[in-house]
Protein backbone atom coordinates (compact mmCIF):
# COMPACT_ATOMS: atom_id res chain seq x y z
CA UNK A 1 0.00 0.00 0.00
CA UNK A 2 2.01 2.68 -1.08
CA UNK A 3 2.02 6.40 0.16
CA UNK A 4 0.71 8.55 -2.48
CA UNK A 5 1.05 12.64 -2.46
CA UNK A 6 -1.83 13.86 -1.61
CA UNK A 7 -3.39 16.28 -4.09
CA UNK A 8 -6.46 18.82 -3.75
CA UNK A 9 -8.43 16.84 -6.53
CA UNK A 10 -11.57 15.13 -5.53
CA UNK A 11 -10.10 11.37 -5.54
CA UNK A 12 -12.21 8.49 -4.38
CA UNK A 13 -12.68 5.08 -5.14
CA UNK A 14 -12.69 3.26 -8.36
CA UNK A 15 -13.78 -0.19 -9.33
CA UNK A 16 -10.87 -1.59 -11.99
CA UNK A 17 -11.33 -3.41 -14.80
CA UNK A 18 -13.84 -1.12 -16.67
CA UNK A 19 -13.39 2.12 -18.54
CA UNK A 20 -13.31 5.50 -16.26
CA UNK A 21 -16.36 7.23 -15.38
CA UNK A 22 -17.18 10.05 -17.84
CA UNK A 23 -16.69 13.71 -16.18
CA UNK A 24 -19.65 14.95 -14.09
CA UNK A 25 -21.76 17.51 -16.04
CA UNK A 26 -21.80 20.94 -14.21
CA UNK A 27 -25.19 21.59 -15.23
CA UNK A 28 -28.11 19.57 -14.99
CA UNK A 29 -27.03 17.87 -11.50
CA UNK A 30 -30.08 15.12 -12.21
CA UNK A 31 -27.74 11.88 -11.81
CA UNK A 32 -28.77 9.83 -14.49
CA UNK A 33 -29.45 6.09 -13.44
CA UNK A 34 -26.44 4.53 -14.00
CA UNK A 35 -25.94 1.05 -15.30
CA UNK A 36 -25.81 -1.74 -12.26
CA UNK A 37 -22.65 -3.44 -12.51
CA UNK A 38 -23.71 -7.47 -11.15
CA UNK A 39 -21.51 -7.15 -9.40
CA UNK A 40 -21.10 -9.16 -5.74
CA UNK A 41 -22.59 -12.49 -5.61
CA UNK A 42 -21.41 -15.07 -2.79
CA UNK A 43 -19.82 -17.33 -4.37
CA UNK A 44 -18.14 -14.92 -7.15
CA UNK A 45 -14.98 -13.18 -7.43
CA UNK A 46 -14.94 -10.12 -5.17
CA UNK A 47 -14.88 -6.89 -7.69
CA UNK A 48 -11.66 -5.49 -7.65
CA UNK A 49 -11.31 -1.79 -6.59
CA UNK A 50 -8.71 0.89 -5.48
CA UNK A 51 -9.22 3.17 -3.15
CA UNK A 52 -7.71 6.17 -0.78
CA UNK A 53 -7.41 4.87 2.65
CA UNK A 54 -6.42 6.67 6.12
CA UNK A 55 -4.37 3.72 7.91
CA UNK A 56 -2.20 4.53 11.56
CA UNK A 57 -1.69 8.67 10.94
CA UNK A 58 -0.96 8.41 6.92
CA UNK A 59 -2.66 8.53 3.71
CA UNK A 60 -2.65 5.65 1.87
CA UNK A 61 -3.77 3.20 -1.71
CA UNK A 62 -5.55 0.67 -1.03
CA UNK A 63 -6.14 -1.89 -3.85
CA UNK A 64 -8.48 -4.85 -2.62
CA UNK A 65 -6.57 -7.45 -5.14
CA UNK A 66 -3.23 -6.73 -2.93
CA UNK A 67 -5.01 -8.92 -0.50
CA UNK A 68 -5.74 -11.84 -2.00
CA UNK A 69 -3.82 -14.66 -0.33
CA UNK A 70 -5.48 -13.78 2.75
CA UNK A 71 -9.19 -13.77 4.31
CA UNK A 72 -10.31 -10.23 4.06
CA UNK A 73 -13.18 -8.52 6.17
CA UNK A 74 -14.98 -5.94 4.01
CA UNK A 75 -17.14 -3.66 5.70
CA UNK A 76 -19.50 -0.73 4.27
CA UNK A 77 -21.12 1.78 6.45
CA UNK A 78 -23.69 4.99 6.07
CA UNK A 79 -20.83 7.47 7.15
CA UNK A 80 -18.04 8.89 9.35
CA UNK A 81 -19.95 10.59 13.06
CA UNK A 82 -22.98 8.50 12.48
CA UNK A 83 -24.50 6.91 15.81
CA UNK A 84 -24.58 3.44 15.49
CA UNK B 1 -16.91 0.38 13.13
CA UNK B 2 -15.78 1.32 16.65
CA UNK B 3 -16.93 -2.63 17.38
CA UNK B 4 -14.66 -3.94 14.75
CA UNK B 5 -12.17 -1.57 15.47
CA UNK B 6 -12.09 -2.54 19.24
CA UNK B 7 -12.11 -6.65 18.46
CA UNK B 8 -9.52 -6.39 15.73
CA UNK B 9 -7.02 -9.02 17.24
CA UNK B 10 -9.59 -11.46 17.41
CA UNK B 11 -9.97 -11.43 13.79
CA UNK B 12 -5.88 -10.97 13.33
CA UNK B 13 -5.08 -14.28 15.12
CA UNK B 14 -7.71 -15.64 12.23
CA UNK B 15 -5.73 -13.86 9.31
CA UNK B 16 -8.23 -11.28 8.33
CA UNK B 17 -7.41 -8.23 6.75
CA UNK B 18 -10.26 -5.81 7.45
CA UNK B 19 -10.92 -2.94 5.25
CA UNK B 20 -13.91 -0.27 5.86
CA UNK B 21 -15.20 1.71 3.22
CA UNK B 22 -17.98 5.12 3.31
CA UNK B 23 -18.68 7.61 1.09
CA UNK B 24 -16.21 10.29 3.36
CA UNK B 25 -13.08 11.66 2.29
CA UNK B 26 -9.79 9.86 3.77
CA UNK B 27 -9.15 13.11 5.43
CA UNK B 28 -12.42 13.52 7.28
CA UNK B 29 -11.43 9.60 8.36
CA UNK B 30 -8.63 11.20 9.98
CA UNK B 31 -10.92 13.47 11.68
CA UNK B 32 -13.41 10.90 12.84
CA UNK B 33 -10.48 8.42 14.49
CA UNK B 34 -8.63 11.71 16.18
CA UNK B 35 -11.64 12.94 17.55
CA UNK B 36 -13.82 10.07 18.49
CA UNK B 37 -12.74 6.32 17.60
CA UNK B 38 -9.44 7.03 19.23
CA UNK B 39 -11.27 7.61 22.69
CA UNK B 40 -13.24 4.44 21.98
CA UNK B 41 -10.43 2.18 21.36
CA UNK B 42 -6.92 2.06 22.32
CA UNK B 43 -4.44 3.19 19.58
CA UNK B 44 -7.53 4.43 17.46
CA UNK B 45 -8.70 2.30 14.45
CA UNK B 46 -6.18 -0.50 13.14
CA UNK B 47 -6.97 -0.91 9.86
CA UNK B 48 -7.18 0.77 6.33
CA UNK B 49 -10.58 3.21 6.27
CA UNK B 50 -11.07 3.67 2.29
CA UNK B 51 -13.24 6.99 0.71
CA UNK B 52 -15.20 6.06 -2.24
CA UNK B 53 -17.04 9.46 -2.31
CA UNK B 54 -18.57 8.97 -5.56
CA UNK B 55 -19.51 5.58 -4.48
CA UNK B 56 -18.10 3.08 -7.19
CA UNK B 57 -17.04 1.04 -5.20
CA UNK B 58 -20.42 0.97 -3.50
CA UNK B 59 -22.26 0.07 -6.37
CA UNK B 60 -20.25 -2.38 -7.62
CA UNK B 61 -20.83 -4.28 -4.23
CA UNK B 62 -24.59 -3.71 -4.18
CA UNK B 63 -24.49 -1.05 -1.00
CA UNK B 64 -24.78 2.47 -2.61
CA UNK B 65 -27.98 3.76 -1.90
CA UNK B 66 -28.93 6.53 -4.90
CA UNK B 67 -31.41 8.55 -2.79
CA UNK B 68 -29.40 9.56 0.21
CA UNK B 69 -25.90 8.95 -1.39
CA UNK B 70 -24.21 6.71 1.64
CA UNK B 71 -23.54 3.04 1.90
CA UNK B 72 -25.59 0.30 3.66
CA UNK B 73 -24.21 -1.69 6.03
CA UNK B 74 -22.79 -4.29 3.94
CA UNK B 75 -20.44 -6.60 4.80
CA UNK B 76 -18.56 -9.25 2.79
CA UNK B 77 -16.25 -12.37 4.22
CA UNK B 78 -13.66 -12.63 1.16
CA UNK B 79 -11.64 -15.94 1.29
CA UNK B 80 -7.75 -16.20 0.08
CA UNK B 81 -8.86 -16.92 -3.58
CA UNK B 82 -10.67 -13.51 -3.61
CA UNK B 83 -14.17 -15.31 -3.81
CA UNK B 84 -17.12 -13.72 -1.31
CA UNK B 85 -18.05 -16.31 0.75
CA UNK B 86 -21.08 -14.36 2.95
CA UNK B 87 -22.65 -10.89 3.02
CA UNK B 88 -24.97 -9.38 4.94
CA UNK B 89 -26.70 -6.24 4.62
CA UNK B 90 -28.51 -3.85 6.78
CA UNK B 91 -30.25 -0.19 6.64
CA UNK B 92 -28.75 2.01 8.44
CA UNK B 93 -30.28 2.23 12.19
CA UNK B 94 -29.21 -1.55 13.13
CA UNK B 95 -25.81 -2.31 13.66
CA UNK B 96 -24.07 -5.56 12.87
CA UNK B 97 -23.11 -8.61 15.31
CA UNK B 98 -19.53 -8.59 15.29
CA UNK B 99 -19.37 -11.93 16.99
CA UNK B 100 -21.41 -13.56 14.24
CA UNK B 101 -18.98 -12.20 11.82
CA UNK B 102 -15.98 -13.99 13.70
CA UNK B 103 -18.20 -17.22 13.55
CA UNK B 104 -18.90 -17.28 10.06
CA UNK B 105 -15.35 -16.35 8.91
CA UNK B 106 -14.12 -19.47 11.53
CA UNK B 107 -16.59 -21.93 9.58
CA UNK B 108 -15.36 -21.11 6.27
CA UNK B 109 -12.26 -21.49 7.25
CA UNK B 110 -12.88 -24.99 8.77
CA UNK B 111 -14.51 -25.67 5.43
CA UNK B 112 -11.66 -24.51 3.75
CA UNK B 113 -8.73 -26.53 5.83
CA UNK B 114 -11.29 -29.15 5.43
CA UNK B 115 -11.01 -28.97 1.36
CA UNK B 116 -14.86 -29.27 0.90
CA UNK B 117 -15.35 -32.29 3.34
CA UNK B 118 -16.70 -30.73 6.10
CA UNK B 119 -19.85 -28.52 6.54
CA UNK B 120 -21.07 -26.85 9.69
CA UNK B 121 -24.90 -27.40 10.88
CA UNK B 122 -27.15 -24.77 11.83
CA UNK B 123 -25.99 -22.29 14.48
CA UNK B 124 -22.70 -24.36 14.82
CA UNK B 125 -19.95 -22.69 16.91
CA UNK B 126 -16.26 -23.75 17.12
CA UNK B 127 -15.46 -26.54 18.88
CA UNK B 128 -18.71 -28.02 17.82
CA UNK B 129 -19.17 -31.18 16.30
CA UNK B 130 -19.45 -30.86 12.24
CA UNK B 131 -20.75 -32.59 9.53
CA UNK B 132 -18.77 -34.67 6.67
CA UNK B 133 -21.12 -35.19 3.99
CA UNK B 134 -21.30 -38.18 2.09
CA UNK B 135 -23.84 -41.03 1.35
CA UNK B 136 -23.57 -42.60 4.94
CA UNK B 137 -25.08 -39.07 6.17
CA UNK B 138 -27.80 -38.89 3.81
CA UNK B 139 -31.16 -39.36 6.18
CA UNK B 140 -28.78 -39.76 9.20
CA UNK B 141 -27.92 -36.24 9.67
CA UNK B 142 -30.85 -36.40 13.18
CA UNK B 143 -27.88 -38.82 14.50
CA UNK B 144 -25.27 -36.70 14.75
CA UNK B 145 -26.95 -33.07 14.92
CA UNK B 146 -30.29 -31.82 16.59
CA UNK B 147 -31.14 -28.33 16.36
CA UNK B 148 -30.70 -26.98 19.98
CA UNK B 149 -31.85 -23.51 21.65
Amino acid sequence: MEEKPQGCGRITGAVLGEPPPEAPELSGTKTTAREERMGARVGQKAPDFNAPAYFKGGFTNVQLSNSFGKWILLCFYPGDFTFV
Amino acid sequence: MSAVADKHKDLQALGVEVFSVSVDSHFVHKMWNDHELSKMVDGGVPFHMLSDQAGNIGRAYGVYDEAQGIELRGRFIIDPDGVIQAMEVLTPPVGRKFAETVRQIQAYQLVRASKGTEATPAGWMPGEPVLKPGPDLVGNVWKVWKPHE
